[in-house]
């Protein structure tokens, strides 16, 4: 697929996936080559002797950053994706292994000093235990803080607020109310992505019944024998017999009996006026001037 | 409290013995450029050993982006370095088109790396004026800030907004700006910018006060840039000319002309005066755009990625259609991974950006400057006396929104 857009173009030599690949050897997993970017995935034991290999023999002497991923639906629910980047051979590649809960990923802050706090800050947002750092402490939530809040399941809106108290001079936790409801917009094409049943589809999976239900009788109410029973010579409201239709039906009773409705008061004497075409409304007296010089215009 | 002073005393002189001691510098300090605690232990007044406390502004970006779709996420991006917005929003913006693969048009391409520039020298004059005023000196960040001031300005006329411009848009930028603000900005760079630049770095560069305070002080070896991750000023200053810009072009950054200032020396001094240099590069980059940039449209006219324009949605059903559909569903964007870095005025600023094929991120993990080069302060910093701690951080051009997210 050509290149159409913008974003930064840095050095994609034919045949450095195979090369690298090459290179990693056991470690690998899986490379590869998807919007521009080259993705190698190595077992989590040996991501240090990948990184190091990487780094040592292929000139990516930068780690820029390690993210973590959450994808709860696998087995090893994170992915910790390391950035690297070549300076002399002005290249970047993705390299990335798998961790759960309890699988620690070795550190690399013996190849990158660098990788110290972002190995940390992995573990504070993910959980993601990396064994051999020396100092993983939490660095971007609250001290004191419980809980891994990147996680998927962390819900958005966390567990706890806090506030200054005016009474007790001193900041405040407290477990998170809302004040009004978390506003969740589904925006999505119901037909493209929506994860609930749209309401009618629900009919769709009913298997065929093997003996259709049918309406030649009345009696065929299909509610039960009882039913059936009660209905069975009752005629239906179908279209109304010939001879007490139409014509030969007695108009309805005159309505002289009732009492006239006394004339309402004021100028207005009936409705035949209003029916009246209307006539050029005469100007109020205090507005004469004005219309007269509008005329003469 | 006489007896709390007590000093040991030295067994072989007699004299008093001062033991270490640990002090916070920081949360509140002017000097940390915002909310940074740094644990220092001191020996008298050298440093010993710093250990910075970071994410006392952490808001959960990432997580909010997870939340938002593609466009709503885009103005959380002027609120990580809210001193260089509109440089935030240039990696996501990439990082989006190049997941999709659309094309931007030629003019939108030469306003945002005219305004990526503008807002270079916007970060710099703060960070400029800062770094002098945390040395000692007040005159000339009260002229700088007069420069930064007309930037604001020039951001206002073009996006409406001063800061948060939310101006980048996926595909393009999101309106053209008025010819004479072009014109204005041409002018500026001849007539203010050079005087009142000029003038203030006159006071400073050959400053005895301002050199005693810088020079030689935190100096870091090339191969320690290179480790530590260091990026931006703070590695071209160490002698490795390495700028995004020049070797991993994006926008129209391969058609111009400019030049990368380095440093011999590798301190504060040399990154002050690499950030002083960029400037005149910046306004060399800007002159370029205005002189060859094309007319055209400003936004990609994929209708599935870009809105239509109003006027058009009066005549047409369907630019209404997808109007309505880009502002409350937004586009999907391909499954897949990118990692995209743009030269932001402090260093690599990158977006790695996960896409589930939906129509929000499944994951924006935001790289930032700070983090390599703050947990650089540590080393650095040993040996050096306390004061010297604050033109190191100026050095460094930290800023708490892009660090601590």
């Amino acid at each position: 697929m050509a290149t159409l857009h913008p974003a930064p173009r840095f050095t994609l030599i034919d045949g450095l996936k195979a090369t690298l690949a090459k290179a990693l050897g056991d470690h690998l997993l899986e490379a590869n080559e998807a919007h521009g970017e080259l993705l190698f995935t190595v077992k989590r034991e040996s991501i240090e002797d990948a990184l190091r290999i990487l780094r040592d023999d292929h000139k990516y002497q930068q780690l820029m950053e390690i993210a973590g991923v959450d994808y709860p639906s696998r087995a090893e629910r994170f992915e910790v994706v390391y950035m690297l980047l070549s300076l002399t051979a002005n290249s970047r590649i993705i390299v990335k292994c798998s961790a759960s809960e309890d699988t620690p990923v070795p550190t690399v802050t013996t190849l990158w000093p660098n990788a110290g706090w972002l190995e940390r800050e992995v573990f504070d947002l993910y959980g993601v235990l990396f064994a051999g750092n020396t100092d993983l402490r939490r660095i971007l939530t609250d001290y004191g803080f419980e809980g891994h809040p990147f996680r998927k399941d962390f819900p958005l809106t966390g567990y706890h607020e806090l506030r200054y108290s005016e009474d007790e001079k001193r900041v405040v936790y407290e477990p998170v109310e809302l004040a009004q409801d978390l506003r969740q917009f589904d925006f999505m094409s119901p037909w493209e992505g929506a994860d609930y049943v749209l309401p009618g589809d629900e009919k769709a999976d009913t298997p065929p019944v093997d003996k259709p239900k049918t309406t030649e009788k009345p009696s065929d109410t299909g509610a039960g024998a009882k039913t059936d029973k009660q209905a069975t010579g009752k005629v239906g409201a179908g279209a109304p017999d010939e001879k007490d239709g139409g014509k030969g039906a007695p108009a309805p009773e005159p309505t002289e009996d009732r009492p006239a409705r006394a004339a309402r008061k004021g100028k207005v004497g009936g409705s035949a006026k209003a029916t009246e075409p209307k006539k050029k409304p005469k100007a109020p007296a205090k507005r004469k001037p004005a219309a007269k010089k509008k005329d003469s215009e | 409290m006489s007896h709390a002073m007590h000093l040991e005393e030295s067994p072989t002189t007699g004299d008093e013995v001062i033991t270490n001691y640990t002090i916070n510098f920081g949360p509140q300090h002017p000097a940390a450029h915002g909310v940074l605690r740094m644990v220092m232990e001191l020996d008298g007044e050298i440093i010993e050993r710093i250990d910075p406390h970071v994410g006392l502004l952490h808001r959960g970006t990432e997580k909010l982006i997870e939340h938002k779709t593609y466009l709503q996420a885009l103005p959380y991006f002027d609120r990580l370095d809210y001193c260089s917005p509109l440089c935030m929003e240039h990696s996501y913006v990439l990082a989006i088109e190049k997941l999709l693969n659309i094309e931007v048009p030629e003019r939108a391409q030469y306003l945002r790396v005219l305004f990526a520039e503008l807002t270079r020298i916007c970060n710099h004059m703060l960070n400029i004026g800062a770094h002098v005023m945390d040395v000692g000196a007040m005159t000339p960040n009260l002229w700088v800030f007069e420069l930064r001031e007309d930037c604001l300005n020039f951001f206002e006329r073009a996006s409406g907004a001063r800061m948060h411009s939310a101006w980048f848009r996926p595909g393009g930028v999101h309106q053209d700006v008025p010819e004479k603000l072009l014109v204005d900005i041409g002018e500026w760079l001849d007539t203010r910018l050079p005087e009142l630049f000029g003038d203030a770095m006159s006071l400073v560069l050959d400053n005895r006060i301002f050199k005693q305070r810088n020079v030689d002080i935190a100096v870091v070896s090339k191969d320690d840039a290179v480790a530590w991750g260091f990026s931006g000023p703070m590695i071209r200053a160490a002698g490795i000319p390495w700028d995004l810009r020049k070797s991993q072009p994006y926008d129209v950054y391969d058609r111009m002309d400019f030049d990368i200032p380095v440093g011999t020396n590798s301190d504060c001094y040399d990154r002050f005066v690499v950030r002083v240099k960029e400037v005149y590069e910046s306004a060399k980059i800007i002159k370029q755009c205005l002189a060859q940039m094309p007319s055209g449209p400003v936004a990609s006219d994929d209708r599935k990625v870009a809105p239509p324009k109003r006027a058009e949605m009066k005549q047409s059903m369907e630019a209404l259609i997808h109007h309505f559909k880009l502002y409350t569903e937004g586009f999907h964007v391909p499954a897949g991974e990118v990692y995209v870095a743009t030269e932001s005025p402090k260093g690599e600023f990158g977006v790695y950006l996960v896409s589930d094929g939906s129509n929000k991120p499944y994951r924006c993990k935001i790289r930032p400057t700070a983090f390599s080069h703050l947990q650089a302060m540590d080393f650095m910093s040993r040996g050096h006396m306390l004061p010297d701690a604050t033109a190191i951080l100026g050095a460094i051009d930290v800023v708490f929104g892009e660090c601590d997210r």
